[in-house]
């Protein structure tokens, strides 16, 4: 397989399988946000975002904290209030609209269920005022709290539901006026992790089942790359990429990215022509256009460093050495287990001060006996040695 | 972060939330709440302030007189002042007057006879000059003609001006000044004795092991419940002139500073004891393990761990004891005798001689060490919050004999001052005559045989007890949720934070005499409130305004923040979320809110003494207009009523609480 990777260049989704990339291209924007600015003061918190969500799309809005995700999801709540920029909800311009007449359920990380009302009153609190009439509210919510796998708790009170199970209220309450649009802010990051992983998966059921359009906000790139159809990478108030999980994942537009989601080695690095060097070392690299000289910074992921055994250079070597020219020969350094793999710290003459990290896997540890203070052959392979620009 | 200022906003205009229903019903209570402080409160303040500078003076050159001879020729036009010159009718330092000064015209006549013949002629020289005929107001450069019998009720009005006079007088004169001395005196020495008692109680109560805790507890919140005055004539049965130990005080007199600063101890005692004890309530069991494995001895342990744990809560009990001290009128009145303190001194200068003017001065000057106190107090308090939050194991006493006896002691003395105070009260009430005839009769409870208002004050002070406690917990709560659930409208909102503050600094004296410059104002719209139940109801509301607040932002600050928004995305109305969630959660608070302000205005004096009527006269006016007239034991005996009613509405209080609480915070049993 070939990949664009040129540096700071958009990508085609060349990773999204055929059927998703034909629904995701047909849709029209449902939400679309266009220069949307935040200033508290001096500092802007948003600065000239835009941004289209097509209907029925599970988006992540990912970053460290203070990124600016949840004042992008307050802005498109009417919570705190864009200072300049639109945004157009199903075709409605909502810019300035308060809360109430926007059409969104919401679901925050405390939860906020009404402590004193019982769950089914909770889930109740916004079918009521509607001219429904009481029976079909029962009903409702009867369904509602089957849909989030909670029948017969209805009488319980908050307080006498676990964690996860109120977060499963709270979801059932957001959904329970229909609204086209769904905002999670961080829903599970009060969870323990068992329980996370577990809510993680019925959410994205719950939503794909639902068709409704759900934008979620979280810290957790596991959580962003396991449930997103699209994460839209946020830093400094900016929009570092949006992508689906894997092509954020192989393709991360900008250092930022690369090193925000998942790990990646970065090595201070001059670039070639078709490469880079660094270390006492030139590589061939995914193609990037820097001009020969400049200074940048050569990323790889732990996992993609390929382990060869002895004889990777020998004449007759098995063709699974996709470029010779990026081969290097290493020395094992701390080996540490961390169950499904070994993180191995690997030194050379040719990497000079510099540390490559690497992944490999149990069964690669074992084919290849790997230990601490052992020789070894490792391969950066080609496409996935990665240029950006900066220096280090 | 320097990336934030590179990138330039672009030019536009800051967009605005369209207003919906919610947001203008929010913004128009906040708007009414605000107003409501403005005028209670911020207005009156003000206009007092401006009183206090304000002096009056008689300008003699503003007037012009013209004088006929008998046959009707007028003569040249004079001015009071030149007249004034020639005859020194009117001497220059009596020129100086109050508001209400009047000057005779014909003062500057002395040949004047009101059968002569002879005809006069007035004007102003300036359009402010101001003169009365009879009842009426006259004004303006206009000549104005009278025959001598009319101008015989002709007073010249003084004119206003601007200045530190007031405050000038008020320095120059000993006995007026030295009431600061007095009051600042009076309070340090109670702080003093408060505080140490109040500390060994809270001591007691929080690290001992001895019995009876509940009851220590419930007998020192005693005082709460009773208006100031009485610890002052209870003292006054004991150790007054025929005070049943007189002999005791070996020819000290319980009238003045001993009797205050006793009473002021009694009354003063509840606030400080609760305030030491919550600070000793969040100590850290773990500081007194690590002091007893380093061998500490307890001297060391107490002066190391215990009293820097509790020093923000005594700092603060300090504060408040000598603001409350300081601030009180009703126990100076009935025991001061001749000593004079700050709160009475205004009294007197209102009541008594009806200079407004110099009653201000005095305000102003009680206002400053208020306001001192209480920006110190809560500085403290801010600061005592951050301890709290930290988490702690709470400390655990271990039995000791020797200790917990002391304990026992020290509390069972206290328990016995303050019994022995409101048991000498109940005596004096049911007493037939003090110290003659011991038997016992209900006469003195025949109220409406005395001045003072009888039992229909009573029964004043019940609706206003009710009405305050209804109207102010809705007012206070629904203020409270509008500062602390509203989003935007960020200098609207600390401009109201900090106008619900304000009370807490402003001493009764000062509100009620504020209340009557402005209300009692005719050209103020609001002046029809004055003498009625409304002005007392709004007065007590806004005097007992902070330590509502102040509960009901706690309560709020504990409920999520989200509440709002989440009802607002379910399309909800804010007043049925209010209604069905906030205000439940909230009930113990709320509850909490009107029994304070119940009690209060059952036992408040100060602030109401200057604006009851004929027909709003309260009990705890009553009591002080009594004892004043000398009727003392009916005095004790309408303090014991508000006593009973104040422990009775206790009960009712706890009843509803159970039976509200039971039904309405189910949740909170997991």
């Amino acid at each position: 397989m070939r990949h664009e990777t040129l540096a700071g260049q958009p990508r085609l989704p060349t990773e999204v399988s055929a059927m998703n990339a034909a629904s995701l291209n047909v849709k029209p924007a449902y939400l679309n946000i266009s220069n949307v600015w935040k200033a508290f003061g001096e500092f802007h918190a948003l600065k000239d975002i835009s941004l289209d969500i097509r209907e029925g799309e599970f988006v992540c809005f990912l970053g460290p904290s203070g990124c600016g995700k949840t004042t992008l999801l307050r802005a498109i709540a009417g919570l705190d209030l864009q200072t300049r920029g639109s945004i157009h909800q199903g075709g409605r311009d909502v810019s300035t609209l308060p809360p109430s007449k926007r059409d969104y359920g919401i679901v925050f990380q405390s939860y906020a269920l009404f402590p004193n009302l019982t769950i089914a009153k909770n889930i109740a609190f916004g079918l009521e005022n509607t001219k429904r009439p009481r029976a079909e509210i029962a009903s409702r919510v009867t369904e509602l709290l089957k849909l989030v796998g909670l029948p017969d708790q209805g009488n319980k009170y908050p307080a006498q539901l676990s964690g996860g199970q109120q977060q499963r209220i709270a979801l059932a309450r957001a959904i329970a006026i229909s609204p086209g649009l769904l905002l999670l802010d961080e829903p599970l990051s009060a969870l323990d992790a068992k329980v996370r992983t577990h809510l993680r998966h019925e959410i994205k059921e719950l939503q794909r089942k639902l068709g409704v359009t759900t934008i979620m906000v979280t810290h957790d790139q596991e959580e962003a790359l396991s449930m997103a159809d699209r994460i839209v990478v946020m830093n400094h108030g900016v929009i570092e990429q949006i992508g689906t999980p894997t092509e954020i994942y192989r393709h991360p537009a900008t250092l930022f990215v690369a090193d925000f989601i998942g790990e990646a080695n970065k090595f201070a690095a001059n670039a070639d022509k078709g490469g880079v060097s660094f270390g006492a070392k030139a590589f061939r690299s995914a193609p990037h256009q820097f001009g020969p000289g400049t200074p940048v910074i050569a990323a790889i992921r732990p996992e993609d460093v390929i382990p060869h055994g002895p004889g990777a250079r020998s004449p007759g070597a098995p063709d699974i050495v996709q470029q010779p020219e990026n081969l290097l020969d290493v020395t094992i350094g701390e080996m540490e287990f961390l169950g499904s793999f070994w993180r191995t710290r690997l030194r050379g003459k040719e990497l000079g001060d510099e540390t490559l990290i690497a992944d490999f896997s149990i069964n690669a540890a074992r084919r290849l006996s790997l230990a601490e203070g052992g020789a070894l052959t490792v391969e950066l392979p080609e496409d996935r040695l990665l240029v950006f620009p900066g220096r280090a | 972060m320097a990336m934030a200022i590179d990138t330039p906003l672009p030019a536009g205009r800051t967009l605005k939330l369209a207003l919906d229903k919610d947001e203008a019903i929010k913004r128009g209570l906040m708007i009414v709440i605000a107003l409501y402080l403005l005028v209670a409160l911020a207005a009156p303040l003000y206009v007092m302030l401006s009183k206090s500078f304000s002096t009056y003076s008689f300008d003699l050159a503003k007037f012009e007189f013209q004088v006929s001879d008998s046959a009707g020729n007028w003569g040249d036009p004079v001015t009071a002042a030149a007249l004034n010159g020639e005859l020194n009718a009117i001497p220059e330092e009596k020129l100086g007057t109050n508001s209400d000064g009047r000057l005779q015209a014909t003062s500057f006549f002395p040949e004047f006879s009101f059968r002569s013949p002879v005809k006069y002629k007035i004007r102003g020289t300036t359009p402010d000059a101001t003169y009365l005929v009879g009842l009426q107001l006259h004004s303006g450069t206009e000549w104005q003609e009278f025959d001598s019998n009319a101008f015989r009720r002709v007073m010249l009005r003084p004119s206003r001006a601007i200045g530190l006079e007031n405050y000038a007088t008020y320095f120059s004169t000993p006995t007026l000044f030295r009431s600061i001395e007095n009051s600042v005196f009076i309070a340090v020495i109670s702080t003093i004795v408060t505080v140490g008692l109040a500390f060994g109680f809270a001591y007691a109560l929080n690290r001992s092991c001895m019995r009876f805790k509940d009851a220590f507890k419930l007998v020192a919140m005693v005082p709460i419940l009773v208006p100031s005055l009485l610890p002052g004539i209870a003292l006054i049965y004991l150790f007054g002139n025929q005070g049943l130990f007189k002999d005791v005080l070996m020819g000290a007199s319980i009238y003045g500073p001993l009797g205050i600063v006793v009473g002021s101890v009694f009354f003063a005692f509840p606030h400080a004891m609760i305030i030491i004890s919550t600070a000793l309530a969040i100590s850290d069991q773990r500081h007194y393990e690590a002091a007893a494995s380093l061998r500490a001895s307890r001297w060391r342990t107490f002066w190391t761990v215990t009293i820097p744990g509790a020093r923000y809560g005594l700092i603060s009990a300090a504060f408040v004891v000598f603001t409350l001290v300081i601030t009180d009128f009703g126990l100076p009145k009935v025991i001061g005798g001749q000593y004079n303190v700050l709160a009475v001194d205004i009294y007197k200068q209102v009541i008594g001689q009806q200079n407004f003017e110099m009653g201000a001065v005095v305000s102003v000057i009680l206002l400053i060490p208020a306001i001192a106190a209480f920006v110190v107090d809560r500085m403290v308090t801010k600061k005592q919050v951050a301890l709290l939050s930290a988490r702690s194991v709470p400390y655990q006493p271990k039995p000791n004999r020797g200790f917990d006896a002391l304990c026992l002691a020290w509390c069972a003395l206290i328990a016995v001052f303050i019994i022995g105070i409101m048991v000498t009260s109940q005596f004096a009430a049911l007493v037939k005559l003090w110290p003659y005839d011991l038997s016992l009769s209900l006469k003195h409870f025949a109220f409406d045989r005395m001045d003072g208002g009888g039992w229909g004050s009573y029964y004043n002070s019940i609706r206003l007890a009710a009405l305050t406690a209804i109207i102010g917990t809705a007012i206070i709560f629904v203020g409270a949720y509008m500062v602390e659930k509203t989003e935007g409208f960020r200098s609207g909102r600390s401009a109201f934070q900090f106008l619900a503050m304000l009370p807490m600094a402003v001493p009764g004296m000062v509100l009620g005499l504020a209340y009557i410059f402005f209300f009692n104002d005719p050209a103020n719209p609001l002046h029809a409130i004055y003498g009625t139940m409304t002005i007392l109801v709004v007065c007590t509301i806004t005097h007992f305004y902070t330590v509502g607040h102040l509960t009901a932002l706690t309560a709020l600050k504990q409920i999520d923040q989200e509440f709002e928004p989440v009802a607002a995305s379910l399309k909800q109305p804010l007043y049925k979320l209010f209604a069905r969630v906030t205000v439940p959660v909230c009930l113990p608070a709320i509850l909490d809110i009107s029994i304070y302000l119940f009690v209060n205005a059952m036992t408040t004096v100060s602030a109401v003494v200057f604006l009851y009527s004929k027909d709003t006269a309260l009990a705890s006016v009553a009591v002080l207009n009594m004892d004043d007239a000398g009727d003392v034991a009916p005095a004790a005996a309408m303090a014991m009523m508000i006593f009973y009613t104040n422990i009775a509405a206790r009960l009712i209080h706890l009843l509803l609480s159970k039976v509200l609480i039971a039904r309405t915070q189910a949740w909170r049993a997991r």
